[in-house]
């Protein structure tokens, strides 16, 4: 079985069925759950989450996404800061980047007002962090790969029987 | 006045394709799940259109040389020595050709002459025998078998050899068998086609879906190297079918035939095209790999789920169809075809549309979704219960 396969069923739909893994992958029930422990511990797989556009449901919530200045400390880098911000709920995503600032963080909360108040008393006192600027997403087009607006790009007009 | 006279007897003598009676059929009814397909599912990779489109918008909207634009010569000659290894000079062996329908035309008229025999593979595409009569040539048909996976022996080869044979035409990945054919099979057949010195007319369209094994062009022995055309093309593995665009490789002396007939028949393929197929093998193998990924795990599927059902099916190497053996429902590949169409609203295709050794089998595309496979088969498998 080759884990590129397995992982990239997954990734299009993590809710496929062991039996319909093992069919696609010409492969055991048994070896697929095998495999799937193996990669979880391994920490490949990191979860089996749900792509959800909250803008088509009654639910506030805003994002953001922060650039964050910060100082590399001796013996930790930017390890130990890093663990500082992505501890807090509010953080969802966090990477370590090149360029003009060290981290981009994604931040939710139900409103700006809250999630301007978490980057004021929270992220932006933080040792070692010197400096936030804060940006507002308006819209998502796209996440994870999956468009999230109509588009009739995917639509198939191929005829129903064709040499 | 009746106009049917007035037909050539070409036009008149050359039958309908089986493929579309059964579409006719197919397309009257409503909520018909097809698994009838012979083309991707898949969009064209973004970056093709995308360059197509500035391709257009920069005016390029000419005609381009009749061989087609050197640059994508170029690359395709690249791209076959990277993939396959096999050298070609895109400046005397290789045409742009409107899809690869049309490479297997300029092949066969440059090629035959009235009386000439031409080989071809049985089951096969449904254009070969036609195009073979429409260049006045006869087909000699040679029957492939399921026991051999469908390939061509040599025993089957030598025996179909005759001083009027021409050229064979071969097509692995098969459409619509999956049949393939390995280094070691080709092996066999080579010193014949050398000592005969008959033309390998190859099609190479399915060369990119190759799941377990390396693909292996008929081209890549040199020995015979000269003796075969290559015809291939984008619809396959770069999901270009409506974009019309194929490729001959042949050795010079064919070439230069093949582009007289090409410039006066069609002058030279879409110039947008062209440069979206130059962006696609530019910059879109990964887009190519992660399709043949998808094909190949929705094969394993099928070929399963066939099986599973009672249906024997061969796991095919390459192309993106089953073909499973039905003889076990007593019914003709038509008839079940027919009824599963009625019964279950499934749209396959029947063997025979491929030729008479098809009977026996039908042709299943796994051009679609596992999730479409899934809802198609658990209806077969309820139509087929009803037979055993």
């Amino acid at each position: 079985m080759e884990d590129k396969l397995l992982l990239a069923l997954l990734q299009k739909n993590a809710r496929m069925k062991i039996t319909d893994l093992a069919a696609a992958l010409d492969d055991s029930k048994d070896n697929i759950i095998e495999r799937l422990t193996e990669l979880e511990k391994e920490k490949v797989i990191c979860g089996y989450h749900t792509i959800v556009n909250w803008d088509r449901t009654n639910t506030e919530i805003v994002t953001a996404l922060i650039e964050i200045n910060a100082i590399p400390e001796r013996d930790f880098g930017y390890d130990r800061i890093a663990s500082h911000i992505y501890k807090f709920d509010e953080v969802d995503t966090l990477y370590l980047l090149s360029g003009s600032f060290e981290f981009m963080a994604i931040v939710k909360g139900r409103t700006m007002q809250e999630v301007a108040h978490f980057v004021a008393s929270k992220l932006a006192c933080i040792d070692g962090v010197n400096g936030t600027s804060t940006f507002f997403m308006l819209k998502q087009y796209k996440n994870n790969g999956v468009v999230l607006i109509e588009d009739e790009d995917g639509k198939n007009d191929r005829l129903v029987v064709t040499p | 006045m009746d106009y049917e006279k007035l037909l050539s007897d070409h036009a008149r003598k050359i039958k309908p394709s089986g493929i579309r009676k059964f579409f006719d059929l197919a397309s009257q009814m409503e909520d018909v799940i097809s698994l009838g397909v012979g083309e991707p599912d898949f969009t064209t990779p973004w970056a093709i259109r995308e360059a197509a489109i500035y391709s257009i918008e920069k005016g390029k909207t000419f005609y381009t040389a009749n061989q087609g634009l050197l640059e994508l010569r170029e690359e395709i000659c690249h791209y076959y020595d990277r993939r396959f290894g096999v050298q070609y000079d895109p400046k005397d062996h290789c045409i742009i050709t409107v899809g690869g329908s049309e490479g297997i035309d300029l092949a066969f008229r440059a090629l035959l002459n009235p009386g000439d025999e031409m080989i071809i593979l049985d089951p096969g595409y449904v254009a070969y025998t036609p195009g073979v009569e429409l260049a006045g040539a006869v087909p000699v048909v040679i029957h492939l078998t399921e026991e051999n996976e469908f390939k061509l022996t040599p025993e089957q080869l030598k025996e179909a050899i005759t001083p009027k044979t021409k050229a064979i035409l071969i097509n692995f990945p098969s459409n619509p068998t999956g049949g393939f054919m390995t280094k070691e099979d080709y092996e066999k057949i080579v010193p014949i086609i050398k000592e005969s010195g008959i033309i390998v007319i190859s099609d190479e369209i399915y060369a990119e879906l190759s799941y377990e094994e390396e693909f292996c062009s008929a081209a890549a022995f040199d020995e015979i190297k000269d003796q075969v055309i290559i015809v291939s093309g984008f619809s396959k593995a770069f999901a270009m079918t409506g974009w019309r665009l194929g490729y001959l490789l042949a050795n010079p002396v064919l070439t230069k035939a093949m582009v007289k007939i090409h410039q006066y028949v069609i002058m030279s393929a879409p110039t947008p095209a062209q440069y979206g197929a130059l962006e696609g093998l530019k910059s879109c193998e990964h887009e190519v790999e992660k399709m043949r990924d998808s094909y190949k795990v929705r094969r394993n599927f099928l070929v399963k789920a066939f099986n599973d059902m009672g249906l024997e099916t061969f796991k095919p190497k390459g192309a993106f169809y089953v073909f499973p053996c039905i003889r076990s429902t007593g019914l003709t590949s038509n008839e079940f075809c027919e009824k599963l169409l009625e019964d279950q609203k499934v749209a396959c295709v029947p063997g025979t549309a491929f030729g008479e050794a098809g009977e026996g089998f039908i042709r299943v595309s796994y051009a679609y979704s596992i999730e479409e496979l899934k809802q198609a088969t658990q209806k077969i498998a309820v139509f087929v219960k009803k037979y055993q």
